[in-house]
């Protein structure tokens, strides 16, 4: 064991805590009235790069606070690296990183002047301060970078430095608040090659996002909508089975019109414009696109293309917090 | 372009030690939506704010409806919106109240003001929360707000900077809804965004890099520009995947996913009966390997790289 534990260690209470890094049973937040976290239960293995979706007021924060130790549950329970959330918050928070998309660098200082700043909050011990700052500067492909000023520094360089910040004091479990927000994609892909190499040597990467485009880097993706888990797999899986009904695209004209028109077809469970097409969301392609096409056909719309595609992950999003999908979980 | 609503020809502006844009030309037409896609840095806010009138160029012209935004910006302002990365909302006001601050100052009567705010509203999904302080709204729904205000006085072109940074996925689909029955009534809209994704809203788009235009087509044409294949591996153990790939033959690029590898082919054809062999070889289990249509990403990043290699 590399980290030095402080807190008690509630390793015992469950089997295969060591392979399991987060753990929540029955998580419960209310303030007031409002319940805001309403018995979210999941398990996240160490090493694993898992995915926290949902719209804003979700519950999605409130849930990350309370895995921080920074805000205590009102029933249930959340254990990370070992510690139980409420009952040690402390040791819960000297053991976890924490890089948001609005990192707090201090622009104005040098790159190693942020590093030093960040193992001092950290209280990284002196006598390995040298060495993790220089791993820190070698994980974040920043050698030779330490005088540089942080705020002349690329998006994508700011980016890994925030991330050598947060890990200079080797936490177990690192959270990432939208990581990668606005950088090049490909400054992007190094820096989720960095996240899952950091993954392989056993560290658990737990990530907040609006964006599919990071949601795509996890392992696992959980989604979370008015306080509780309406999904939960990998990516591919979600596209593949969380979606309610099936995605059509529609290529036709006039474009207006036939939206009218479809959104009041009884196949049709939604319809929206996509860029210079529609996008359909029927319960089933292959019955829906022979009546639909002569449906359209009757009313003077040209139709160019139907056909079935596969929705993306936000599809799968938009599915499940609005409408059809939404209302069927919480009659769930 | 006799009926483009925007117009910019040559459109060039240095800061000290780089230019943010540099020399970039586009036209769009009225009912058209066209985004400036591409990372920061790219001279997507420096295009929009030298279109709203607020920054001068070094070189180039711009138009907005006709108007010459350069030499004339306090007439072109009337055609125009421009909804800045941060829309100055008046938190302390509410809803309503910021609704009629901003018809006040671009003029909107007061019956007018109700019709329209009423629509807008009721479009953004907001109508239940009129009486509700901005500061108390979600990011999603202050940008939805800030959107109500910036069309409240029905203009003909519309500058947005990165309107969906920060906004869940829903509210990002009621944002879009908004803008494409703008379309219908005729308005010209520019936007700008850091998401590949979000390009494929668009009718066109532009490419952006370092102030340069890397390509300017409809989302679909761009995919097709893609003269390389891809390829997809799913597997539960995507590192595994990368290392015996890794140094396979004809891959320009591999990155991996959360549950899979994407690669980048010369083409897929050859490469994929090659690659499961070499898998299978070497005993290591994957769930599928299928040829995958080219996002835009894969096009950014395989323009940036060739240019780079061209350079180096």
């Amino acid at each position: 064991m590399p980290w030095r534990a402080r807190g008690r260690r509630v390793a015992e209470a469950t089997p295969n805590t060591a392979d399991n890094s987060v753990l929540l049973e029955g998580l419960v937040k209310r303030f007031g009235k409002f319940t805001a976290v309403d018995g979210i239960s999941l398990t996240v293995r160490r090493g694993e790069v898992f995915g926290f979706l949902g719209p804003n007021g979700a519950g999605k924060s409130t849930t990350i606070r309370m895995l921080c130790g920074l805000l205590r549950p009102t029933a249930g329970r959340a254990v990370v690296a070992g510690y139980d959330v409420a009952r040690d918050p402390e040791a819960v928070r000297q053991h976890i990183g924490y890089m948001s998309q609005r990192f707090s660098l201090y622009n104005d200082l040098k790159v190693m002047e942020n590093l030093r700043l960040f193992a001092g909050l950290y209280s990284v011990p002196q006598r390995v301060l040298r060495e993790r700052m220089d791993w820190a500067l070698a994980m974040a492909n920043l050698e030779g970078k330490e005088d540089l000023i942080t705020g002349t520094l690329p998006g994508g360089w700011k980016q890994r430095l925030a991330l050598g910040c947060a890990v200079l004091h080797k936490p177990p479990i690192l959270f990432l608040d939208e990581p990668t927000s606005g950088v090049d994609p490909i400054a992007r892909r190094q820096f989720w090659d960095l996240i899952h190499a950091m993954a392989a040597e056993g560290v658990t990467v737990f990530v907040t996002t609006h964006y599919m485009e990071e949601a795509e880097y996890c392992n696992r993706l959980s989604l979370i909508y008015r306080g509780r888990m309406v999904a939960l797999g990998t990516p591919s899986e979600l596209k593949r089975d969380g979606m309610h009904g099936e995605l059509l695209l529609v290529d036709c004209t006039p474009l207006g019109p036939a939206l009218e028109l479809l959104q009041s077809a009884p196949a049709v469970l939604d319809a929206a414009i996509f860029g210079s097409a529609l996008h359909l969301v029927v319960e089933d392609a292959a019955s829906a696109i022979p009546l639909l096409k002569q449906y359209l056909a009757a009313n003077n719309v040209d139709v160019q293309r139907m056909e079935r595609i596969h929705p993306t992950l936000e599809d799968v999003f938009v599915s499940l917090t609005t409408g059809h999908g939404a209302a069927e979980e919480h009659k769930a | 372009m006799q009926d483009a609503a925007i117009a910019v020809n040559g459109l060039t502006k240095r800061f000290p030690g780089v230019s943010a844009v540099d020399g970039l030309s586009f036209a769009v037409r009225a009912g058209e939506i066209f985004g400036l896609v591409g990372p920061d840095g790219a001279g997507k806010t420096t295009t929009l704010r030298i279109l709203a009138g607020i920054l001068a160029p070094d070189a180039g012209t711009a138009n907005i409806a006709g108007t010459d935004v350069i030499r004339l910006p306090e007439r072109a302002k009337h055609a125009l919106s421009y909804m800045p990365q941060r829309f100055g909302l008046y938190e302390d006001l509410t809803v309503e109240e910021n609704i009629r601050f901003y018809s006040d100052l671009f003029g909107v009567k007061r019956a007018e003001r109700e019709a329209r705010g009423t629509e807008l509203l009721r479009a953004a999904g907001m109508l239940e929360f009129r009486k509700r302080l901005a500061a108390n709204l979600s990011g999603g729904m202050k940008q939805k707000l800030g959107l109500v205000c910036a069309l409240i006085h029905r203009p003909k072109v519309i500058l947005l900077d990165e309107p969906t940074t920060g906004v869940d996925p829903v509210s990002r689909r009621d944002f879009w809804r908004i803008l494409y029955e703008l379309l219908a009534e005729g308005v010209a809209i520019l936007t700008s965004t850091a998401y590949l994704d979000e390009a494929e809203r668009c009718h066109r788009v532009a490419l952006l890099h370092q102030g340069r235009m890397l390509f300017c087509d409809t989302p679909a044409n761009l995919k097709t520009r893609m003269r390389k294949n891809v390829v997809s591996v799913a597997s539960t153990n995507p590192r595994l995947i990368r290392m015996h790939l890794e140094r396979a033959q004809g891959i320009s690029s591999l990155v991996m996913s959360g549950d899979g590898v994407h690669i980048v082919v010369d083409d897929a054809a050859t490469r994929i009966p090659q690659f499961t062999a070499q898998l299978t070889a070497e005993g290591v289990a994957f769930e599928s390997i299928v040829q995958v249509p080219p996002t835009i990403e894969d096009l950014f990043v395989d323009a940036v790289e060739s240019k780079g290699a061209a350079r180096g």
